[in-house]
């Protein structure tokens, strides 16, 4: 026991240092969401004072997105890292030693976790400089980080099943922008009772992405919703479940092949 | 002259053929719009309702404009991705060699990013149009409307191509996606300028996109506005950017291609 | 004295950033209807030489004159009448042959009527008939090359510049290549300026040799000439003991002029003819000196480099793939 922690460890070591050596990846995924953000909340400001909208500053209602990006980024960055690893043979090394293949995915996806919590951190506390005001105090504000890192472990997890079912960088990046509109088309913008168009509020109603935000909005404009943070926290962790069951799958099958 | 036009023409087809028989080509540069008209006027067409929102033409007509702008500025940006792998294939070195008139190139180029665009602004129009969107304007307004789309589209793709000119490599994507993602999201985009508050009304008043889009917009419902300044603006850019392209030619020439 | 069909180069230079000297002042001059061998390791200023001469980057220093225009002052009248296939191919994967060549000869000006007539002869000449509606994509190496070679000759070119053109072709294709090269030469009067690193190539196809190392020309001339400059033939020996090495020297040395060898050998340029030989073998075994190694070489061109650069052009080869290569500025 103590030699697999050990070993995962190692991996969880490595991964957060070749996460944090890649600083255009980094900077690209610290900034753009904040950049979204300032546009968003900035353009749409107006949008609070549509008759029924649940909070009168569209900067606390769009803060939720950011984390929800953030989750994105996991997704395609998990995604290449491994990638390369199966590319360069260093998946297949690594099978050679006594980890368990769920061990090798945890380790492998720690430092997109280790990322995540620290660009969660980030945003969180960009929106509180910007005057956000959390409905739920501060408990609230550390709910929202470990429903942020759990989104974010979900989605990491997804990225590495994609990269261990295809082996390529560029399958995983081309998935990006599909990914990128599954999060549009949402009730990011708008809450989903107030979307006019029949079936964007269709979609957005099946979209689990909205219950993600859902979940974590709720801890900023409302307080504690039990319902949303139910669904949140669910579909969170179902996703995460769900996905690294997947990668796990996937990383055997891998090594079978080869 | 002639030797200007054959290689103008010779790049513009070469361009266009691959563009048109190339599925991985064509999708994103039409599918991006699309998406981010249903995003917007479709997700949030609401908006619609907030307190002073008077446009007469409707929020679908509203979005459609920044959608319509929205893609021959990026449309223009694509261009220059094609013009920089060129250069990383070492394709490029071939047109320098074979064009006496290298400046034909650059026409090239310039003339398969607007016929690319005119193809995916017909489409937009289209959907938009069936989607329900209301036109107040005239013929003249509607000829108008396009005239501005296609300046925008010239002076992103001389933008873009500077930019690769300059750089050589793919990796001068995001140099070229970014100031013209900031340009555009930096102006009125879900709302007009009046409904815009603090920083970003700020930002927005001196953004050049703002005169285009409100321009635009008037030319749309029938009711132009601030369209001389927002044509003067556009011409202008055009102007600097022709220059901007031309140095960056004589660059890439300088080095080597 | 200008020359339509002809190169002349005075003093050409090319530096890059940091200060390296990919060309660092040649002289050559290239006559009409001439094949002229440009020869010289990876890294020698070959192809940049080349890329100056195409219009394809400014010299820092120096005059060129193709076809009878200046390369800086008249670069699109030089371009109109040269043609080029460089040493990367920059085929378009998306297209087919038969569309390279309808891109090349409309961005030549080439009269619609007339570009249908050219491609077809084209592709026959180069046997490219069966491929040409195929992208290029699905080429071989070898098939790439001979597109390139026919889009260079669209424009009926007066001169052609061919930069490394059989690097990385099986023999087959080579031979091929070189067949056609002597042709448009010969029958058509095309001037040549061919770059190559193999000897073999420069020794059987070119009319003249420059040498290049290191950005300076080093020797030119006719093949013959210069193998007979280097004359006589030279024995190498390489000592069955290392520590015989300064014996096998001093006994060797009786027999002609030390030279500088392979790391192991020594070798001798014999006095005397090549029955010198047996004389070699007669002293080495009164010595009691055995060898491991023992080979008479007929002058080479890869002799006259390693005269006039105490480097073998095979091994320069070797050497110049771990240094760096000057960066385009």
């Amino acid at each position: 026991m103590k030699v697999l922690l050990t070993q995962v460890g190692y991996l969880a070591r490595r991964s957060v240092a070749r996460t944090f050596r890649q600083p255009a990846n980094i900077v690209f995924s610290f900034f753009f969401p904040l950049l979204l953000l300032a546009v968003n909340s900035g353009g749409l400001d107006a949008a609070a004072r549509i008759p029924g909208f649940p909070s009168d500053s569209f900067l606390d209602f769009a803060l939720a997105f950011t984390f929800m990006q953030g989750a994105l980024f996991a997704t395609t960055n998990a995604g290449t890292d491994l990638a390369r690893d199966i590319q360069t043979g260093f998946l297949n090394r690594l099978a050679l030693t006594p980890l368990r293949s769920a061990a090798l995915l945890a380790g492998q996806l720690a430092g997109i976790v280790a990322l995540a919590v620290l660009q969660s951190i980030l945003y969180l506390s960009v929106g509180l400089a910007a005057g956000v005001r959390f409905e739920s105090g501060p408990l609230g504000i550390v709910v929202l980080l470990s429903l942020a890192v759990l989104i974010a472990i979900g989605f990491g997890a997804i990225g590495a099943f994609l990269a261990l079912r295809t082996g390529s960088g560029e399958a995983v990046q081309a998935l990006f922008p599909l990914l990128f509109v599954t999060l549009f088309l949402s009730s990011m913008n708008m809450p989903r009772n107030l979307i006019e168009t029949d079936w964007f509020r269709t979609v957005a109603t099946i979209n689990p992405v909205s219950y993600l935000i859902e979940g974590m909005r709720s801890l900023v404009i409302i307080g504690w919703d039990a319902e949303a943070l139910a669904l949140g926290f669910g579909l969170g962790a179902a996703v995460a479940v769900v996905a690294l069951a997947a990668s796990s799958f996937a990383l055997k099958a891998r090594l079978a092949r080869s | 002259m002639k030797a200007f036009r054959s290689v103008a023409l010779a790049v513009a087809w070469r361009s266009l053929h691959n563009a048109f028989t190339n599925p991985a080509i064509l999708l994103p540069s039409l599918l991006f719009p699309l998406f981010f008209f249903t995003a917007f006027a479709g997700g949030l067409s609401r908006v619609g309702e907030v307190p002073g929102f008077d446009f007469p033409s409707g929020y679908t007509a509203f979005q459609f404009v920044f959608v319509f702008l929205q893609s021959a500025a990026f449309g223009g940006v694509f261009t220059g991705f094609a013009i920089a792998r060129d250069f990383e294939s070492g394709f490029t070195r071939r047109l320098f060699l074979a064009a006496t008139r290298r400046s034909g190139i650059l026409a090239g180029y310039a003339i398969s990013a607007l016929v690319r665009w005119i193809f995916t602004a017909s489409v937009v129009t289209a959907v938009a149009l069936v989607a329900g969107m209301q036109v107040g304007g005239s013929g003249v307004d509607l000829f108008g409307l396009v005239v501005l789309g296609l300046l925008v589209n010239m002076v992103a793709v001389l933008w873009a191509a500077g930019v690769a000119m300059r750089m050589r490599t793919m990796q001068a994507g995001p140099l070229m996606q970014v100031p013209v993602f900031l340009t555009l999201f930096l102006a009125p985009v879900y709302v007009p300028l009046a409904l815009l508050d603090g920083w970003i009304h700020a930002v927005a008043s001196v953004n050049p996109a703002t005169f285009f889009l409100e321009a635009g917009r008037g030319l749309i419902s029938g009711e132009p506005t601030e369209t001389a300044v927002a044509f003067g603006l556009a011409l202008a850019a055009l102007a600097l950017f022709v220059v901007w392209a031309q140095r960056s030619l004589r660059r890439a020439e300088a080095s080597g291609a | 004295m200008t020359d339509e069909h002809g190169i002349e180069v005075a003093g050409l230079v090319r530096e890059f950033k940091g200060g390296i000297r990919a060309v660092d002042g040649i002289d050559l001059r290239v006559a009409p209807g001439e094949i002229y061998g440009f020869l010289g390791p990876n890294g020698a200023g070959k192809s940049t030489t080349v890329h100056m001469l195409t219009t394809l980057l400014p010299p820092t220093a120096g005059t060129a004159r193709v076809a009878g225009h200046d390369i800086v002052r008249e670069a699109p009248q030089v371009r109109a009448a040269i043609g080029a296939a460089l040493q990367e191919a920059a085929l378009d994967p998306l297209l087919t042959g038969r569309e390279h060549l309808r891109l090349q000869t409309a961005m030549h000006g080439i009269a619609r009527e007339e570009r249908a007539r050219r491609s077809v002869a084209l592709l026959e000449r180069v046997g490219l008939t069966d491929a040409a509606d195929r992208k290029v994509k699905t080429y071989s190496g070898g098939m790439k090359r001979r597109l390139d070679l026919a889009l260079a000759l669209v424009h009926d070119p007066r001169i052609v510049f061919l930069d490394e053109p059989t690097t990385g072709l099986d023999p087959q294709s080579r031979s091929a290549l070189w067949i056609e090269v002597g042709r448009l030469a010969k029958e058509e009067g095309v001037t040549v300026f061919l770059t190559t690193q193999y000897l073999e190539e420069a020794d059987v196809l070119a009319d003249r040799v420059g040498i290049i190392d290191h950005g300076h020309i080093v020797a030119e001339g006719t093949p013959a000439a210069l193998k007979a400059e280097i004359g006589r033939p030279s024995v190498e020996a390489v000592p069955a003991d290392p520590e015989d090495r300064e014996a096998v020297a001093r006994t060797l040395a009786r027999f002609g002029e030390l030279q500088p060898g392979s790391p192991r050998g020594i070798a001798v340029r014999l006095s005397g003819g090549e029955g010198a030989l047996a004389g070699i073998v007669r002293a080495l075994d009164a010595e009691g000196l055995p060898v491991e190694h023992l080979q008479l070489h007929a002058p080479t061109l890869d002799d006259v480099f390693l005269a006039k650069t105490g480097r073998s052009l095979e091994g320069a080869a070797e050497e110049e793939e771990s240094e760096a290569e000057p960066v385009t500025a």
